[in-house]
């Protein structure tokens, strides 16, 4: 049983295209492997970062700022891989 | 935006023949292309692009008996979509592994990828529904498909 442990990040939604299918998919991925919890806030609109389907009705469109929120003892290094994915916008830019 | 400014009534199909993948993808093309929403000539490079794309990038078979191939192309002025439904089920290679009987296949303007995300969006909202995707999933007459979208339509609070 680790610490727990909140961390939080704001980050722009860089690629040109959005939040789409793929880039969430990818999101969710890596989500999905680690223990911690992931939120994604996107103005009034909260996602499950290991739901597709949630992740999608955040309409997360390019130049919108997310909060991802991941909580748990590894939450620190859940968020950098995802911030990374983020900013690297998915491969995409 | 609703189901049924996506869907016409002559894009949806009740019953696939198609029983692969790539067959069902190049049957719901097809339909937008009779239904004279994508040019004729357009039909083979978006089959091929929605394939390669489910191929090399991913599944849109996210579960729960349901996939939604997509694709961008040029010069399209709207969004427009397709609905078909397989009873006996189609490898998709989803997530859960499970066949899909439900594709919504949808083709978007390569300009408008904020409004391809609201039309995913409503999608999704609904799909997410267990009740819409079983009925979607019985229903086997085009009528009765394109009633629940109707129903579906006037039930939902846009936001």
């Amino acid at each position: 049983m680790g610490a727990r442990v909140v961390v939080e990040r704001e980050i722009p939604i860089p690629n040109k295209e959005g939040l789409h299918f793929r880039p969430i998919m990818q999101f969710v991925d890596i989500a999905q492997r680690f223990h911690a919890g992931v939120t994604v806030h996107c103005e009034d609109r909260r996602a499950d970062g290991r739901s597709p389907m949630e992740m999608l009705m955040l309409v997360a469109t390019h130049g919108t700022k997310v909060r991802v929120v991941a909580e748990g003892a590894d939450a620190q290094a859940c968020i950098e891989a995802l911030a990374g994915l983020v900013e690297s916008g998915f491969g995409e830019l | 935006m609703k189901l049924l400014d996506l869907v016409r009534p002559n894009c949806i199909v009740a019953e696939l023949t198609s029983t692969d993948r790539n067959g069902v993808i190049r049957e719901l093309v097809q339909v937008l292309g009779d239904a004279k929403l994508i040019q004729t000539s357009a039909i083979d490079g978006i089959v091929r692009s929605i394939v390669t794309r489910e191929r090399t990038r991913g599944t849109t078979g996210f579960g729960k008996g349901v996939a939604v191939p997509h694709a961008k192309v040029e010069g399209l002025g709207q969004i427009v979509a397709a609905i078909g439904r397989s009873s006996a089920g189609v490898d998709f290679a989803s997530l859960d592994g499970q066949p899909v009987h439900i594709v919504f296949l949808i083709v978007s303007p390569v300009d408008q990828p904020d409004e391809h995300l609201r039309a995913m969006d409503l999608i999704f909202r609904h799909l997410q529904q267990e009740r819409f995707r079983k009925f979607l999933r019985q229903l086997d007459t085009t009528e009765r498909i394109y009633d629940v979208l109707k129903e579906a339509d006037e039930k939902t609070l846009v936001a």
